[in-house]
């Protein structure tokens, strides 16, 4: 899923400053399956800004509305009516979301009360990790399953590098945690697997252009495509 | 009744909670009476209630309660909605932690409070203003003592800000855009 974390309340505030009336749009989707911007949340902001307002002695008129998934014109059309009664959306969803938004109500003022962080799954309830990077020319194939893309630092395709030390990466995570060395990860799985043999191989460099650096891409199912 | 650390006092005198670095005190405003909504459950937070009441104890009119069928009901939204109608205060009362009736759900509120008064703190407002409290049934005493403690805090911090703002509106506000 992808997966968000809340911006904090300072950048909402900025963000929001001399607006007398503001809508919290949630997504009951990802956002709202890693815990960050569904109606709970999107309920929890719009109080909070309510009572930010009250102390200040501002007037600030703030409601919250969810869509099941604000990334598709469907389920924005689902909550326009309450949409148009106000100028300002502050959107909990993800970049994808709150561009759909912005672009569905383009006379509207769309903020973002979320940073998208990355394609991951939990790893425990409350625990969220990186697992795909949306490269576009996947290798899971040929690595056991793990994707050195985003779990190993390098991105190395043909790994492990020098800074594999007892199966740690030398790179730590950005709150200090120690990251398995994927290259290792893969190693040890593909030698259970009987697989090693992959492991004497030289991958070529990918191609890359399919990934996010050959500009947005676009995806066509002409065989989906309404008749 | 007494716990442990506290063998040789009274069960009006258990340990307490109250944080020990208090602000700077503010002058208490004599006519000052808060509002405070406490949430508890309905396992041993209510029972005690009941059984301070059985037992006679004076504790302040200030507080409403509103029972829950276990602490791990509570939202943090239900918090700050008390707090955004006017509360001057909030807290929940649980079972005794190892001892609620549904094994985790005080655990959860206590963490739930914990992370409410971080959100107070990015709103400017002290977190003192909300808190999690446990007990057992038995302790009609305790039910009582707390209460009189959280009372006698929220009129150490004063009014909430909210409630404040509500007498005075400000009036260079404009009407909503």
């Amino acid at each position: 899923m992808i997966t968000a974390e809340r911006k904090p309340f300072e950048e909402i505030l900025e963000l929001l400053e001399g607006k007398e009336k503001v809508l919290v749009a949630g997504c009951e989707t990802c956002v709202a399956v890693c815990l960050t911007g569904g109606e709970k949340e999107a309920e929890i902001l719009a109080a909070e800004l309510s009572i930010k307002a009250k102390e200040d002695g501002r007037t600030l008129d703030v409601d919250h509305i969810s869509a099941i998934r604000q990334c598709e014109w469907e389920y924005l059309d689902a909550i326009a009516e309450k949409v148009e009664q106000y100028p300002v959306v502050v959107s909990m969803a993800c970049g994808i979301g709150i561009q759909s938004m912005a672009e569905r109500f383009p006379e509207k003022l769309v903020l973002p009360a979320v940073n998208t962080n990355m394609l991951g799954m939990p790893q425990e309830h409350a625990v969220w990790i990186e697992r795909c990077g949306a490269c576009g020319d996947c290798v899971l194939g040929v690595t056991g399953g793990i994707c050195p893309i985003v779990r190993c630092s390098k991105s190395l395709l043909n790994g492990p590098c020098g800074g594999s030390h007892d199966g740690l990466c030398e790179v730590t995570g950005p709150n200090k945690e120690e990251i398995p060395c994927a290259w290792q990860l893969i190693h040890d799985k593909l030698i259970a697997q009987g697989r090693q043999d992959l492991l004497l191989k030289v991958t070529p460099p990918k191609d890359w252009s399919r990934s996010n650096s050959g500009g947005p891409r676009t995806m066509v199912k002409e065989e989906a495509k309404p008749v | 009744m007494a716990d442990e650390t506290t063998t040789a006092a009274a069960p009006e005198a258990v340990e307490s909670p109250e944080p020990a670095n208090e602000e700077p005190q503010k002058p208490i405003d004599p006519d000052f009476e808060p509002e405070i909504i406490v949430f508890g459950c309905h396992y041993c937070a209510y029972a005690a209630a009941d059984l301070a009441g059985s037992m006679r104890l004076q504790y302040p009119t200030n507080i409403r309660m509103i029972k829950l069928p276990c602490t791990g009901k509570l939202e943090i939204i239900h918090l700050l909605k008390a707090l955004e109608a006017g509360a001057d205060g909030v807290y929940a009362a649980g079972c005794l932690e190892g001892e609620c009736h549904y094994l985790k759900g005080n655990l959860w509120a206590r963490k739930r409070v914990e992370y409410t008064k971080k959100l107070l703190e990015e709103m400017g407002m002290e977190p003192e203003r909300v808190e999690m409290f446990n007990m057992s049934s038995a302790d009609g005493p305790l039910f009582a003592q707390r209460a009189n403690e959280f009372t006698e805090r929220i009129k150490r911090l004063g009014p909430s800000p909210v409630k404040q703002a509500k007498k005075a509106p400000a009036a260079k506000e404009g009407t909503p855009a």
